[in-house]
């Protein structure tokens, strides 16, 4: 408690009225940027606008699944739109904006001037940029020398050996490889980056354990990435020799093994998971506990669980494989190992419960997307439980209750709680606040949507719908579900473009949000909305985990309970 | 438009409510098992989803009690002050994280029992053995003991639980990776290249089980379908004495046959008793004998075969054989050299 400099002393209150300039000079200034705040903005725009490419893609496949026999697309074009809208989701619209929030709050949130290595970040993401273009590209250039196929149809884990020449001549797998290769460069260089600006960047006075929920959170999500994406990229190169260089790791034609690239793709699959829940967790932790008034329930067992979620999430990779034929000792060990993660998963939930118990809770845009996130992921976990049994993924595995199972996880979840921070953080990225009208109107339709679509999603994989397929016989049952699914779609489209509405309008229509507009307790709304390049014009320093509470609060300050 | 019979069907079904209430009426649905291994998975699952449901109405009931209870009043009178901050519990974090434990453990004790009961079944004396290699995009059936070869239509005697006769399927893929799934008989198993997997089914009430590939395996994924032929011992034995006669040789047909053995046809598909002995096609010594072709998905009539004859990838986008281009009286010759092969 001895030498803290009060927050308020260093609130950067100067207006910034900067001169009028030419559009080459503001992208100019875009483009070499190595400002935390610009390529955050760029990490999310980028992740928006492939977000809305590969929500057209979904769009497309539920046309085509609205009936039975349907003669929408192709069965061609079908796979290749799963596997484009699939590969895209994951790694140019979940990895990006997820990062895009990290690198914009971690340093504001730990009060530091930017990441620790400025430059490595404007690389990673041009090289994740790039990666992403270069999968759509390959619509125009994965013709290759042999004419055949055009985007990737190798489904997003491209199983060996359908990614071998014989299986996929012309080069859309190369494609698909190198995209995805140059997007996990990107990735473990911003996870470095987090990491070390995490470690060696916090302003005084902020012990880890002082450090808010979620910067500990990103720190756990970016030791994940370098456990999890190095495996990713080995097996890309291994593939790119098998394809070019005559080596034969999973050409099963030549006595390569498929079940190794399962092995290879799902130690980083699954993990990967998790590399983008938690970071949906983490807003949850900021989000709920200012619209509950509360301080965050149990810090130290949130931390706990973060990291215990990290650890066994590195173990449970072969339940994406219980029909493989691994056998009955090893389909029983990942059982466990499955199961045991729902514990520090349901501690946070209950954490979160307690959060908000005896609080006063304000339904905002922002804590009601936040609540339907609680909600959905507690159905995710609870669907996932069922599925971690392995018999009963023996019956449901590669159905269309997987397929409702993580879309519960990366929409109903993430995709919710993405939405909450957009809600929470647009008035400190702007300095504009969204509009809660439209936000309500938003949120109603798009849960509407979601819940038509996913909720009936899982019924026909119980009465034995697999994925993957461009269409389905009549006689199975599952013509008016799918038809129901479908609409949903289109419902949430509604909603999403109301979102998209409101972002634009409100930038330039929306109330001035100034520095602190939710009376929040975080080191971010210290700072000018949008922050200055510099984000703090003095360094502050910290006694506790909710500064601006001790600040607002000086009788009763959080540094005497920590 | 409307009286496409596509839209007839979903009209069906929005009236009859067929989807939503029926939902054992699916030829595919795994809530209606007609064998051991699928019946075990869904006593499993009815134990599962007992106690997710019992988790969910908990945990679900505290989140909208406590969104009722602690939601903002405008109109309190301290309305506007902060409440009591509570910053955590050691006893309630030991008490929500040792009942998790203990119920993973109860769950993971039953998925183990059940695990091993199905993978770990000793095999009886009287069990029927087929192998199943997955091709794109068909199934081959071979009956080693039996000296039979067919194609997507599996054979396979009932089994009385007094007497078991079940079938153990050993597995492989001939291409790409597939996936064995017949909802009603057992849950799905893999076929992948250069591993050998096993399963075994035990349908106990003759019928037609359906069921397709549940592993993305290439462009025709979604028409690999299966069909389980569950017969009884006589219908059983009498599938197996006349699949193991040669092809009949029909004089009538004797011109399709010769057109059929003068073309590429003859390198990828055999014919017993005949010169075609390609294994890269199915089997089509009994073609006839079948309901159905191109995997399940076509009936079995002369002019859907001479349709697929003529274009396979009229049924088929992205089958493997290609239109062999023959004209129009060849084409008839050799539908009609086909049809005979019963």
């Amino acid at each position: 408690m001895a030498t803290q400099t009060p927050v308020s002393a260093v609130v950067d209150q100067t207006t910034h009225t900067a001169p009028r300039r030419l559009w080459l000079e503001v992208l100019h200034e875009w483009v070499t940027t190595v400002d935390h705040k610009k390529i955050g903005l760029m990490y999310i725009a980028y992740a928006l606008i492939f977000l809305v490419i590969a929500g057209f893609e979904a769009i497309l496949m539920r046309i085509q699944l609205a009936l039975p026999n349907n003669h929408f697309v192709s069965p061609q074009v079908f796979n290749r739109l799963f596997t484009m809208h699939g590969t895209t989701m994951v790694f140019f619209v979940g990895m990006p904006i997820l990062f895009g929030f990290g690198n914009y709050l971690i340093p504001l949130m730990i009060g530091a001037r930017d990441m620790a290595f400025p430059r490595l970040n404007a690389f990673s993401f041009w090289i994740s940029a790039f990666g992403g273009t270069l999968l759509y590209f390959s619509y125009l250039g994965g013709d290759g020398l042999y004419g055949a196929g055009s985007a990737p149809d190798v489904g997003w884990w491209a199983y060996a050996p359908l990614t071998a020449h014989a299986f996929s001549p012309g080069h859309s797998t190369d494609y698909w490889t190198l995209s995805v290769l140059l997007s996990g460069v990107g990735t473990i260089g911003t996870a470095l980056n987090i990491v070390a600006t995490t470690i060696s960047m916090r302003c005084p006075g902020m012990k880890l354990n002082r450090m808010p929920l979620l910067v500990w959170i990103y720190l756990v999500t970016s030791m994940l990435v370098f456990v999890a994406v190095s495996p990713l990229t080995a097996a890309q190169i291994m593939l790119m020799l098998d394809r070019y260089l005559g080596s034969h790791f999973f050409d099963t034609q030549a006595g390569g093994s498929a079940v190794l690239w399962m092995h290879f793709f799902w130690i980083f699959g699954h993990p990967e998971v998790y590399v983008l829940v938690l970071p949906a967790f983490a807003f949850a932790n900021e989000i709920i506990p200012v619209f509950s008034r509360k301080a965050i329930f149990g810090y130290p067992a949130m931390v706990a669980a973060t990291v215990g979620i990290g650890f066994i999430s590195l173990s449970v990779w072969a339940h994406h494989m219980f029909t493989v034929g691994l056998g009955p000792g090893a389909n029983t060990f990942f059982v466990l190992a499955t199961m045991v993660i729902g514990v520090p998963t349901g501690i946070k939930i209950f954490n979160w419960l307690a959060t908000m118990w005896g609080g006063k809770i304000h339904f905002t845009a922002s804590m009601m997307f936040a609540i339907a996130f609680l909600f959905q992921f507690l159905i995710a976990g609870l669907t996932g439980i069922i599925l971690s049994a392995a018999p009963l993924d023996w019956q449901l595995g590669n159905s269309y209750f997987v397929v409702a199972h993580f879309h519960f996880v990366l929409v109903g979840a993430i995709l919710f709680m993405l939405f909450s921070a957009f809600y929470y953080w647009y008035p400190k990225m702007t300095g504009r606040m969204l509009s809660e009208r439209l936000g309500k109107w938003h949120f109603w339709i798009f849960l509407i949507g979601f819940h038509l679509t996913f909720d009936l999603m899982h019924i026909p994989g119980i009465l034995g719908m697999p994925r993957r397929i461009y269409t389905y016989e009549a006689d199975r049952g599952w013509t008016l579900l799918n038809m129901l699914v479908s609409t949903g779609a289109f419902i949430q489209t509604v909603g999403t473009l109301i979102f998209v509405f409101n972002m634009v309008w409100s930038y330039f229509r929306g109330a001035i949000a100034g520095a602190d507009p939710w009376d929040a307790w975080t080191l971010e709304w210290s700072t000018a909305s949008p922050p200055p390049a510099y984000n703090f014009a003095t360094i502050p320093s910290v006694a506790s985990r909710r500064p601006l509470w001790d600040l607002k609060h000086p009788e009763d300050p959080d540094s005497n309970y920590e | 438009m409307l009286f496409d019979p596509v839209w007839r069907d979903l009209a069906i079904q929005i009236i009859g409510g067929q989807s939503i209430v029926g939902l054992d009426q699916s030829p595919t649905s795994m809530l209606t098992p007609a064998g051991t291994p699928a019946q075990s998975v869904l006593g499993l699952s009815m134990l599962v989803l007992g106690i997710t449901t019992g988790i969910f109405l908990v945990v679900g009931g505290l989140l909208f009690f406590v969104l009722v209870r602690f939601r903002h009043r405008p109109s309190d009178v301290n309305a506007a002050q902060e409440p009591p901050q509570i910053y955590g519990s050691n006893q309630i974090e030991l008490s929500w994280t040792v009942i998790p434990v203990l119920i993973v453990v109860m769950l993971f004790l039953a998925t183990a029992r059940v695990v091993y009961s199905t993978e770990h079944a000793p095999k009886p004396e009287a069990a029927l053995d087929v192998t199943v290699i997955g091709h794109q995009f068909w199934w081959e059936y071979r009956y080693p003991k039996l000296g039979i070869v067919t194609a997507n239509e599996l054979h396979v005697p009932v089994s009385d639980p007094k007497h078991p006769t079940p079938t153990y399927l050993t597995m492989s893929s001939a291409d790409t990776d597939h996936s064995y799934w017949v909802p009603k008989l057992a849950g799905k198993m893999d076929l992948i290249p250069n591993k050998v997997n096993t399963m075994w089914i035990d349908p106990g009430t003759a019928g037609i089980y359906l069921g397709q590939c549940a592993q993305y395996c290439g462009t025709q994924h979604a028409k690999m379908l299966i069909r389980v032929y569950a017969d009884t011992p006589e219908q059983f034995a009498a599938w197996v004495a006349h699949q193991k006669q040669p092809a009949e040789q029909d004089a009538a047909a004797a011109e399709g046959r010769a057109v059929f053995e003068r073309n590429a046809c003859i390198s990828c598909h055999s014919i017993a008793g005949t010169v075609a002995t390609g294994h890269f096609g199915p089997d089509l010594t009994h073609l006839a004998s079948r309901d159905t072709f191109a995997s399940g998905s076509v009936p079995m009539t002369e002019s859907n075969l001479r349709t697929f004859v003529d274009n396979p990838a009229h049924y088929k986008p992205g089958v493997l054989m290609p239109p062999m281009h023959l004209n129009d009286h060849d084409l008839d010759a050799v539908t009609a050299y086909l049809v005979t092969l019963k």
